[in-house]
């Protein structure tokens, strides 16, 4: 889960990161009154999770409370780059005597973790890497040791930081790793980090990724949760407790195992080439065990998005049998038609491996009227694609 | 022969007694795996029966290492406690482990293999978040289906459980040596390059098929190793050349940033590599049918 800014503000300040004193505003009402309490220059930031605000406008300086609010009320409900802004930040402004970057991340091919650092910031990391590789300082960090005072101080030496500094970005750089793992991050990214004409350290932005896997330890994380960016199909699906992503295609896609729904997803696309370019309307994994209720709450979901216009169903019987999966499609439709749910879209049904044979039996003998049983996932796609070319 | 699992292996399975454990434990036996028991140390010295078959609880790895000779661990320990299963299984220093569990937290993963690496590498770990190790006719480490074929020549590694399953059905008339499902996560133990490794030194493997995903450079690492190498065919399949970016496909590793780690540039760097690359699940299989044809 990637934070907006301003939480990644408070994470910092929780741990003992200096940041500027600030806070956030969803209101131009809620903005003035935060810039009269915090009574001096102020920046007003869009929060988006986005890059490019500034050339957007999403940023900008107001001396008194009054623009402060006119800033505001622009940056509310602007469009960057197709994320509406909801929130805006305002924090006390700095005078910035340098720029510099420093991150913590995971490092995936090496297994490890990485600390990048380097005394060329405010930018683009990858154009610093790109024009001046020597100033980009990568440190593995062993999860086993950490960043302790004597790394920190390494690094800081390293990246070629200036030597009066060092104490203060030691202790910053140790706070920030503690950050980085009590919080179970895979990112911390501070752009910049800056001096200012009194040598003081500051952490001007604040880019966090948490891992999802590691919410069962930090319920508190349940606070940066965004319900209004999320999708209503992708809302209800999560409630369901399903893996949906929506799309904007036309053939809706249900399928068991990440891998299998991933290349369904091709195969639709590939199909819909040949049938006026209907492509895939959405993600959906509903896992190892298809029962009529899980297969159910999935075609619930998918038939709900008015973009669909046929569903294909793709499963191959590993664990769960075959005929599991067609009891499940004919119990699910019944299951809906009961629930007085409108099925009107038709269903490709593939169904390969472990009791396949009997699956297709199941199906066949239902005769249910929307639903077509073909054998290969190739020739199935095909078929979906051009139901929902023709339902157009 | 086959890779890492072989009918000598001895499994024994860590997170037995639960629901996920005793399923699959029971699917194992059933497939033929030497499975010599089981790890829990609030239930150790119990039985546990299987169909008529009884396994020994023991109270640690190390424990069931010398009682019965197990090389092999298999691990269903819910995500919480994984990762200092997985660690209690380093330690002990047995051979393999094959850590099924979803869902475990990457700092979880970099401190198990870090501490892996620290012990000088004396254990395999296969996963997390994987179907695990399938030598068909002869053992079954993980939750592959064991009756989608049987044994022959292609080597096969992926980072999907599904699209394995997928391919070694399509490809049930030639036979499997082994198949190693690598996990989708961020941080896996065994890797594309590990396997293919393997696959090249093993006789029984005479082709490779090789199943990627979007994200990461695995893949392109894994291009850059078979070109130099690998002299064995390889035959390739990516899924999510359509997939939006920024969007996470179920699997955590599963999710296209910025440029690098799209389906067109693993596949462009694996023909590169002279590996021939199918635009679908099926495809794949008749690249591969063409190539076992010629040898």
């Amino acid at each position: 889960m990637d934070l907006y800014e301003y939480q990644g503000r408070a994470l910092f300040a929780r741990h003992g990161v200096p940041v500027l004193d600030g806070g956030v505003a969803t209101t131009p009402q809620e903005a003035v009154e935060l810039a009269e309490r915090l009574g001096d220059r102020v920046v007003v930031k869009a929060q988006v999770k986005v890059g490019g605000r500034g050339k957007a406008g999403g940023v900008k300086l107001a001396d008194t409370a009054a623009e402060a609010q006119t800033h505001a009320t622009n940056i509310l409900g602007m469009d960057i780059k197709g994320h509406t802004v909801g929130k805006v930040m305002l924090t006390v402004t700095a005078d910035i005597d340098s720029e510099y970057y420093f991150s913590y991340l995971l490092d995936r091919a090496n297994r490890t973790f990485l600390c990048i650092a380097s005394t060329e910031g405010g930018m683009e990391i990858e154009e610093v890497a790109k024009t001046a590789p020597e100033k980009v300082v990568k440190t593995p960090i062993d999860a086993g040791v950490g960043v302790t005072p004597e790394i920190a101080g390494q690094i800081a030496d390293q990246a070629g930081f200036p030597a009066e500094l060092r104490e203060q970005l030691v202790d910053v750089f140790v706070k920030l790793w503690d950050a980085f793992v009590a919080e179970d991050a895979t990112l911390v990214e501070v752009n910049p980090l800056v001096r200012t004409p009194e040598g003081k350290i500051l952490a001007l932005d604040a880019k966090v990724t948490l891992d999802e896997n590691a919410d069962f330890r930090h319920a508190e994380h349940a606070e940066f949760e965004d319900k209004s960016a999320v999708d209503p199909l992708e809302q209800r699906a999560g409630e369901a407790g399903l893996n949906y992503v929506k799309l904007d295609g036309q053939v809706g896609v249900i399928g068991n195992g990440a891998g299998l729904v991933m290349s369904t997803l091709d195969v639709v696309a590939y199909a819909g080439e040949k049938h006026g370019g209907v492509k895939p309307a959405n993600f959906l994994d509903i896992g190892g065990g298809a029962s009529a209720s899980v297969m159910a709450n999935g075609l619930e979901v998918v038939l709900s998005d008015p973009q669909v216009r046929s569903v294909f169903v793709n499963v191959f019987g590993g664990i769960t049998a075959c005929d599991e999966v067609a009891n499940g499609i004919i119990g699910a439709l019944q299951m809906l038609a009961d629930r007085g749910e409108d099925v009107d879209k038709p269903l490709v049904v593939r169904l390969d491996g472990n009791n396949a044979e009997v699956g297709r039996k199941i199906l066949a003998d239902a005769n249910h009227p929307l639903v077509t049983e073909v054998d290969t996932m190739d020739a199935a796609a095909d078929k979906a694609a051009e139901l929902a070319n023709k339902e157009a | 022969m086959a890779i890492f699992l072989t009918e000598n292996s001895k499994v024994i399975v860590q997170g037995m007694t639960g629901s996920e454990g005793m399923k699959h434990t029971r699917r194992m036996l059933k497939a033929g795996t030497n499975v010599v028991g089981g790890v829990n140390p609030r239930k150790a010295g119990q039985k546990v029966d299987f169909d008529g078959q009884s396994l020994p609880v023991f109270a640690s790895v190390q424990e069931a290492m010398a009682e019965t000779g197990a090389d092999t661990s298999v691990v269903f320990v819910p995500p919480a406690f994984c990762k200092a299963a997985v660690i209690e299984a380093i330690d002990a220093e047995i051979g393999l482990v094959v850590v099924i569990t979803e869902g475990i937290p990457v700092h979880d993963s970099v401190s198990f293999w870090n501490h892996a690496e620290s012990k000088g590498g004396k254990t395999r770990i296969v996963g997390p978040n994987c179907p695990g190790i399938a030598s068909p006719d002869k053992s079954n480490a993980g939750i592959t289906p064991a009756d989608i074929t049987g044994s022959g020549p292609i080597g096969l590694v992926s980072k999907s459980g599904t699209l394995t399953y997928q391919l070694m059905y399509e490809l049930r008339d030639i036979g499997f040596s082994t198949s190693v499902g690598i996990g989708g996560d961020p941080v896996i133990g065994t890797t594309h390059i590990d396997c293919l490794k393997a696959f090249e030194e093993d006789p029984e493997t005479k082709a490779i098929v090789m199943i990627g995903e979007i994200g990461g450079d695995a893949e392109e690492r894994a291009a850059d190793f078979i070109k130099a190498h690998v002299t064995k065919p390889v035959v390739a399949y990516i899924a999510g050349f359509t997939a939006p970016p920024g969007k996470t496909m179920g699997h955590a590793g599963a999710i296209i940033s910025g440029s690098a780690g799209t389906a067109d540039a693993k596949k462009d760097a694996l023909e590169a590599a002279g590996v021939k690359v199918g635009k679908t699940p099926s495809e794949t299989a008749n690249l591969m049918r063409e190539v076992v044809q010629g040898l």
